[in-house]
């Protein structure tokens, strides 16, 4: 047993092609908690970018600016009774929030955090990936469905129609990027995510640059297709709140309702995932190939502990101007907590990114690589995040009937048309 | 047009009443139950209908193919409070129908009032009263704008324009002391002369708020999405607006150059420099620009107004108890939504007969059916927002 467990450690492959089992378990337990909290920080971030960018503080009495808020929200979702209407289906009001919370983790069974940083390396991985999300979808028509009600009957159709359309879209742009896997020296292309981000390694290049706008379209395409997908503004028709009250979660509440968020922001999350593994290079660090040197390796890999040193800088200003009033005194000493938490892990990350550079500590080394890998997909993954938010506050709400038409209309032919012209010049040029 | 019109049908208290009601006239004849159309009820709790606005629709699919208003859930009887209340005591009781522009429906009580009375107004009550008026029709284009772009799915502006409203919401509260229901004004002129510092606040408030209302426009004006959402939505021509009585920028944007301001100058507005907005093709987007130029042309009256404000008396000769002759009057002026007349009929008492108030909001949410028919139920949430209603005003 334990030596199953050890043999693994220090190696180069994901531990579902290593066969093994136990670290696969250790890995999928990690997403879980680290999804779990990246939903909560994000709602967290969302509250506090989105009152800032309207002028308003966003939650700021529990805890130091509002850093517990989204704590007190999971609370308050549990404790709360559990409605289920009495016309309602109740069977299939019961399971739909679970579909679409097991269709939003799974597909994370294949993200590439690192080249090894995986649960799995499946040859079909983005193949598996748009399949189980799309899968999302069922979670929402049945919930539609079993609510009995006018209001998310509507707004679930509104919201089948919506995804299957974008898919369509969706799934060309991505066509269009693995085709340029299969370009230059790596010979035949490749649908498992790992191999996906080596290949853009090998090619010198990320997808979003390659045969410059071609990629850069594609992308485009793709970054529109993947709001729509995952409803959210400014193609959130599904849930107009005011249109339709909540769309077809308006007869959830308490712990069903928050699994539909969960599922949400995790779909959120897993999309943006798939963008920055086929067009920004997923894990890599920038300039790998031109920046080769050990002393640029050992610059980017700084940034891990840097960011958190200027996490715990903001927090740390954040602390000192806090008013001096004795009222705050708890919110803050526990900002001041929080910073220096937040300074003690960019510590340690400096102090692996120093010590690991010497390739006899093996474990070590093998640490700070992961960390690094972690780090710059997270990174990017995060850009995305913010988009998010940002198209929220900026935006007014499409049309049913203007979303179908963009979808069909104008996303569709361009990504048909990118698609081909990908495969010209791809067979053009050598 | 008349056979679209809601004719004088009971309304429908109960689903199973609906297949008589005006939502069947497409389809007089087509059993209920057998249809595949949906029958969704928008409101009375719902976070886009302003308020208490119950809306019936009747869809097929997504499109829209009747609705019926059912309103009364915000009604308080003012009507029938003002026969039960002296003229004096009942004026506090209009700045809570059109409760965002409380400082209009005020104006438009007492100058009734006055003109019963045969009494007018001095002149520096007069340019005080439009200086607050104007301010108010500010304030409530604001908030109009914060409230329809959120309900097209823009957050962000209605947090603007709040941030901004605020301003005219503290010099009202240095005025007289109140935000909302202000009860600024009394039969005859003013009970209050302007507070030390009154126009440099003003001037200063115009200075504040110009660019601010060029920050919306950056917002929502050039905007794909908005236009999309709001051009050719909710058309309504000017033939159709003039036969239902709508007024205010809905009517304007029509392309009906009707502001009561120009046409029956009251209050001194004949001594201001400012133009009317108009519209060409009566859709959303045209009420949109109309109330945003409007907006800037209350700014233009009231940089004139403490200009060259007067000095003199602020309250004109009135009687302790005002007991007017026996008689009736009708005076309407130009509120934010639209026109808004008072009807008072006097049996030479201490309190009106009868009176009885022209809701610009009531009157103007009647358009709501022919203007959504035929679109989507997207539509029926931005013309709602298009329309300016305030439940307070539409039920009384």
């Amino acid at each position: 047993m334990l030596n199953t467990m050890m043999s693994y450690l220090g190696s180069t492959v994901t531990p579902g092609e290593a066969g093994n089992q136990f670290w696969a378990l250790i890995y999928v337990l990690i997403i879980f908690a680290g999804v779990s909290v990246a939903v909560m920080a994000m709602n967290w971030l969302e509250r506090k970018a989105l009152a800032h960018f309207q002028i308003r503080l966003g939650p700021m009495r529990v805890g130091p600016h509002g850093l517990l808020q989204p704590f007190a929200d999971a609370l308050k979702l549990m404790l709360k009774e559990d409605i289920i209407p009495s016309e309602a289906d109740k069977m299939v009001f019961w399971v739909a929030p679970l579909i679409g919370l097991l269709a939003a983790f799974t597909v994370y069974t294949v993200i590439p955090f690192g080249p090894s940083q995986a649960v799995s390396d499946m040859n079909i991985g983005i193949l598996f990936m748009l399949g189980v999300s799309s899968l999302g979808v069922l979670g929402i028509v049945t919930a539609g469905w079993a609510s009995n009600s006018h209001y998310p009957l509507i707004g679930a159709l509104r919201s089948s129609a919506q995804m299957v359309s974008y898919e369509v879209a969706m799934g060309l742009a991505v066509v269009s990027a693995i085709m340029m896997t299969s370009m230059n020296s790596t010979g035949t292309g490749t649908l498992s995510m790992i191999q996906i981000v080596q290949a853009q390694q090998h090619q010198g290049i990320w997808f979003l640059f390659k045969f410059f706008p071609l990629g850069f379209i594609a992308f485009v395409i793709f970054a529109i297709a993947m709001v729509a997908e995952t409803n959210r503004a400014p193609f959130d028709m599904a849930e107009a709140e005011s249109e339709l009250t909540a769309g077809f979660h308006t007869e959830y509440s308490g712990l069903r309702w928050s699994l539909f968020m969960l599922a949400e922001y995790a779909a959120m999350i897993a999309v943006s995932s798939i963008a920055v593994t086929l067009w920004l290079g997923g894990w890599m660090r920038p300039f790998p190939n031109f920046l080769n040197a050990p002393a640029w390796g050992f610059f980017f890999s700084l940034f891990p502990g840097l960011t958190f040193a200027g996490l715990a800088a903001i927090a740390f200003i954040g602390t000192a101007r806090m008013p001096s009033d004795s009222f705050f005194k708890i919110q803050r000493a526990g900002l001041a907590i929080f910073a220096l938490l937040l300074a003690f892990l960019a510590l340690v990350l400096f102090v692996v990114a120093i010590v690991g550079r010497n390739p006899d500590h093996r474990l070590l080394a093998s640490f700070r690589e992961g960390i690094d890998y972690v780090f710059w997909f997270v990174l990017k993954v995060a850009v995305f995040m913010y988009m998010f938010i940002w198209y929220r506050a900026t935006w007014p709400r499409y049309r049913f009937d203007q979303l179908m038409r963009v979808g069909w209309k104008v996303l569709l032919p361009i990504s048909l048309g990118v698609l081909i012209l990908t495969a010209i010049v791809g067979v053009l040029v050598p | 047009m008349n056979d679209r019109m809601p004719t004088d049908k009971a309304l429908p208290h109960a689903v199973t009443n609906l297949a008589t009601s005006n939502l069947d006239l497409d389809a007089p004849d087509k059993p209920y139950l057998d249809s595949n159309e949906l029958i969704i009820n928008m409101g009375p709790q719902h976070p886009a209908t302003h308020g208490v606005l119950r809306v019936i629709l009747k869809l097929d699919g997504e499109k829209v193919l009747g609705t019926e208003c059912v309103i009364g859930y915000l009604h308080r009887g003012v009507e029938k409070i003002a026969e039960n209340r002296t003229y004096t005591m009942f004026n506090p009781y209009v700045d809570r129908m059109d409760y965002v522009a409380a400082v209009s429906n005020g104006l438009g009580y007492c100058q009734a009032v006055e003109k019963l009375l045969n009494v007018e107004a001095p002149p520096r009550a007069n340019y005080i009263r439009v200086i607050l008026t104007e301010l108010n029709r500010i304030a409530s284009h604001q908030l109009w704008l914060g409230t329809h772009a959120l309900d097209i799915g823009a957050m962000t502006p209605l947090f603007y324009t709040f941030r901004d409203r605020e301003e005219i919401l503290k010099v009202f509260e240095k005025y007289c002391g109140a935000r909302l229901t202000t009860h600024a004004f009394r039969i005859g002129g003013c009970q209050y002369e302007t507070y030390a510092g009154f126009e440099k606040e003003v001037k200063n408030f115009l200075k504040f708020v110009a660019p601010k209302i060029d920050e919306y426009e950056t917002l929502l004006t050039t905007n794909r999405i908005w236009l999309e959402r709001t051009k050719n939505v909710g058309v309504i021509s000017a033939a159709d607006a003039i036969a239902l009585g709508v007024t205010g920028p809905v009517l304007r944007a029509s392309g009906v150059k009707w502001d009561i301001r120009k046409a029956i100058p009251y209050a001194n507005y004949s001594d201001f420099d400012f133009d009317i907005p108009i519209g060409e093709n009566g859709d959303t987007y045209d009420r949109y620009l109309v109330r945003m130029v409007e907006m800037r042309q209350s700014l233009r009256i009231i940089e004139q107004a403490v200009n060259g404000i007067p000095e003199g008396p602020i309250m004109a000769k009135v009687p302790k108890v005002i007991k007017p002759p026996v008689g009736e009057i009708y005076h309407s002026i130009e509120a934010p939504k639209g026109e808004l007349g008072y009807f008072i009929v006097s049996d030479g008492s201490t309190q009106p007969y009868r009176l009885r108030v022209r809701p610009p909001s009531f009157v103007n949410l009647q358009a709501l059916d022919i203007m959504v028919r035929g679109m989507l139920v997207a539509d029926v949430v931005a013309v709602i927002g298009t329309l300016d209603i305030v439940l307070g005003e539409v039920d009384r």
